[in-house]
């Protein structure tokens, strides 16, 4: 059970208090509500690249690094395509200097040119060494546009392509600022060894005064149910065949993102999961192979992808999923099996809560989705699937009208 | 008013009285020693077998990573699935790694399942067989991955410096190809296992919220084992360094990036005198996301993602080495700059406002790294097999706080020469 307070300030940020008195260390976790879902078609990779430009400075601090590493802190951020979370951890007697940094940046960016040049490069960078130079690197690209029609859930946050994020102005970068950056739009988790008073002063203190900002009203165009089989052919430059496929899984609140949870742990979780045993094991037809989803906000992707064993056929893989697939679909998984991935849920929320930066980053997304409190009953609701469910939801999830595969095979 | 232009008070990192929390240790009825944390608010523990089992200790390559990697792939009584489906029906994660001079195997559960599995770890260590079926999968398996691992330029930058700095037959400095898969036999691996796992020379290490009997639970599962009966072998491998300074390499023709290798040989590691003062000019050099070079070369001009310096994690002999991916075209001006850099810690005395951010900085990360029975643990182990105890801890503090300019500048004279590092690129 993780303990908390929440209060809510004037200007609309949310600010939740998690006590643990047995690290020295405090956390300053602030989560905003926009991804890359948010980005306009023809400007993607924004919400990230902003990620980077966050740390060029803001309207009266020149440096956010400098000051928090003096104050013995680390801190770090990451973009996905529902929020951008930004956190810092320092010996907790110098917690004041991250509410002076973080507020300023919410306060405003110092918009310099100098910082976007730089960091429109570094992004570049980091889309080659992740995307391009890596063999198999644009898969993902690849199957999200194949999924994804209407979603913005269709691009990467890295972006859609290398020149949005090379042609970004810093008009542009403004304007995305005060859209998302404001008070309404974030939420503020302190955790550590911190009391919730003193929380409390310091938040009014450093945030109570930036304006609360026009509210974003989030409109997004939804996903319309997959109505044929999508099938995409590549050929590259890549030493092995590759396979993947992807079916449209339900929303992060729903009871069927639990359920499907379940079912990757069944079929790809670990040495002696289904597919695993199966396909690699006994039938010998993938090299490695990985069932795992997208834990999004709206309507995920619950995906089976691996590498083929040389001389295999891309049909008979395909033939030997769908026997899979159709197994879970038709018979009963056993109580026992089910036991099993619910043991391991228990074991693996476990150690998550071991870190506190961990369960403040977990009280923040649990209050994005509505409501902190949801962090404290996740694990009944693991419990509460059936073997029936698990049948029932592979049935709903793995018709075959809502799946995407890709055969990504090798020119050589 | 509310100035934000003036930071608010800070106590500096430097005045913190870090402590390391005292690692208890008893022995196993078979002299195996067990070290200890009790500590954190969680059921769960971490149970690690440490061997003397790496690749110091084999007569063929790949054959004490494979033993490693096949401790889970059956048993006299058990399958490799059934030894999978054990340790997942309870939740668990039973790792194993094969690094130079040691390998391990590593239990992740709660607390209350250790007396399940326990005996099945147990097993693994005195009954594995290395099936035939299971080693030609995975040799077939290990081959393609291999395949694919060699189109990308990081990896092939790590094996090639590694390969220059120690020699390709020292265990720092040589790397696997598909031959040696195919060399491989059942023989050597069941071999190597009762030489150096069943018989071998172990310790272990626990940590987490510890149930009150683990001593007699680990002492019940591995207290009669023939562990620990002969002394660790001795065994000395020399370094046989390249004789070309400066390589370019081109792996992909449709590369769009280099992986940038600058590495010199740093003798003795920990128990060089040197050790200490060299990892907080490192730092300054290229540890932290402050340093020098990701101001310079990631920051100022954009030229990569990320750039770092390090003092590679070995026993024995190291290496001070710094690694980065830069764009294709920007390789050179990367190199130039990490000279550069060099130069101007070589000549230019680090200035005070610097230095004491640096301190304050890795006083701040020794803090946030003490933080759980899992990281304290980690730090022990660190100590332990590098044959240090506390005092390198305090020794360390010390170190941080009270290092001088001078001394630092020293220091970048005496290792921070370019013509003495050895340097890479791989497109």
């Amino acid at each position: 059970m993780i303990q908390y307070n929440r209060f809510v300030l004037d200007n609309g940020l949310r600010v939740l208090v998690h006590e643990d008195h047995s690290t020295p260390m405090a956390v300053v976790n602030l989560m905003y509500d926009v991804g890359s879902k948010d980005e306009n078609p023809e400007q993607t990779g924004f919400a990230h690249l902003f990620e980077h430009l966050m740390f060029g400075g803001s309207v009266n601090i020149d440096d956010y690094d400098e000051p928090l590493q003096r104050a013995g802190g680390e801190n770090n951020a990451y973009t996905t395509n529902d929020i951008t979370n930004y956190y810092c951890t320092m010996p907790a007697e110098n917690i004041e200097t991250a509410f002076w940094l973080e507020s300023d940046r919410m306060l405003s960016l110092a918009f310099n040119e100098k910082s976007l040049e730089v960091q429109r490069k570094v992004v570049v960078e980091e889309f080659k060494e992740h995307y391009i130079n890596k063999p198999y690197g644009d898969i993902w690209h690849k199957m999200r546009e194949l999924a994804y029609k209407e979603h913005p859930y269709r691009w990467m946050t890295i972006g859609k392509e290398l020149s949005h994020v090379e042609n970004a102005k810093i008009e542009d970068v403004k304007n995305f600022f005060f859209k998302h950056y404001r008070p309404t739009n974030a939420i503020l988790v302190v955790a550590g060894k911190v009391k919730v008073e003193d929380v409390k002063k310091l938040a009014e203190k450093w945030f109570g005064d930036i304006p609360a900002g026009e509210k974003y009203n989030r409109n997004l165009p939804q996903e319309p149910a997959q109505q044929e089989a999508r099938l995409l052919e590549i050929k590259a430059d890549v030493p092995l065949d590759a396979y993947i496929k992807a079916w449209h899984m339900e929303a992060r609140l729903n009871k069927g993102y639990y359920v499907a949870d379940l079912i990757t742990e069944i079929l790809g979780g670990g040495g002696s999961s289904r597919l695993y045993q199966s396909l690699v094991k006994e039938k010998q037809l993938f090299s490695n192979l990985d069932c795992h989803h997208f834990g999004t906000t709206d309507t995920g992707l619950l995906a089976i992808e691996g590498k083929l064993v040389k001389g295999v056929k891309m049909e008979d893989v395909d033939k030997a999923i769908a026997e899979e697939i159709e197994k879970i679909k038709t018979e009963l998984v056993s109580e026992a099996e089910l036991q099993k991935v619910k043991n391991k849920t228990e074991s693996i929320i476990a150690f998550e809560d071991m870190s506190v930066m961990s369960r403040a980053n977990s009280l923040a997304m649990y209050e994005l989705l509505g409501d902190a409190s949801l962090m404290n009953t996740e694990l009944e609701k693991y419990q509460a699937v059936t073997v029936e469910d698990i049948r029932d939801y592979s049935i709903k999830i793995f018709d075959e009208k809502n799946s995407n595969t890709i055969h990504y095979y090798s020119k050589n | 008013m509310l100035n934000r232009q003036e930071a608010p008070e800070i106590v500096d990192a430097v005045e913190f009285n870090l402590q390391l929390k005292q690692v208890e240790k008893f022995t196993l009825d078979n002299n195996v020693p067990v070290y200890a944390i009790n500590a954190g608010a969680q059921d769960v523990v971490v149970v690690e077998l440490v061997f003397y089992a790496g690749n110091w200790y084999e007569e063929k390559n790949i054959v004490a990573a494979t033993t490693n990697f096949m401790l889970k792939n059956g048993t006299k009584s058990k399958t490799a699935f059934s030894i999978n489906e054990h340790f997942d029906f309870y939740g668990a994660y039973l790792n194993r790694h094969c690094y130079n001079e040691t390998s391990t195997l590593t239990l992740h559960t709660l607390s209350k399942h250790l007396p399940k599995l326990l005996p099945v770890m147990n097993e693994v260590l005195t009954d594995s067989i290395f099936p035939d079926d299971e080693l030609a999968l995975y040799k077939q398996n290990q081959k393609q991955r291999l395949e694919v691992n060699l189109k990308k330029c990081d990896f092939v930058a790590n094996r090639l410096i590694d390969e220059y700095l120690f020699g390709i037959d020292h265990p720092y400095g040589k790397y696997t190809s598909p031959a040696d898969y195919d060399a491989l036999q059942r023989e050597e691996l069941v071999k190597f296992h009762q030489d150096f796992y069943t018989k071998g020379n172990c310790m272990i290490f626990v940590a987490g919220k510890l149930p009150i009997d683990i001593q007699q639970q680990l002492n019940n599962v591995f207290g009669s084992l023939p562990l620990n009966q002969t002394p660790i072998n001795n065994i000395t491998h020399h370094i046989a360094p390249a004789e070309i300074k400066k390589q370019h390499i081109i792996n992909d023709e449709n590369g769009v990036q280099g992986a940038i290798r600058i590495a010199r040989p740093f003798p003795n590691n920990r128990h060089h005198p040197d050790f200490q003062k060299a990892s907080v000019l490192n730092n300054i050099f290229g540890g932290f996301f402050g340093s020098r070079l990701m101001s310079n070369i990631r920051e100022d001009k954009g030229y990569t993602y990320g750039i770092h310096s390090y003092i590679q994690n070995h026993i024995h002999d190291t290496a001070w080495l710094i690694s980065t991916e830069a764009g294709k075209d920007v390789c050179q001006a990367t190199i130039d700059e990490t000279y550069k850099e060099m130069d101007i810690l070589r000549n230019e005395i680090i200035d005070e406002e610097e230095l004491d951010l640096v301190r304050n900085f890795m006083m701040g990360s020794l803090l946030g790294d003490l933080d759980g029975p899992f990281q304290i643990m980690t730090r022990w182990k660190n100590y332990i097999l590098n044959g240090l105890d506390d005092q390198f801890f305090y020794s360390a503090i010390n170190t941080i706080k009270t290092v001088s300019a001078e001394e630092l500048q020293y220091l970048a004279k005496k290792y921070l020469n370019p013509s003495e590092f050895y340097e890479l690129v791989v497109i």
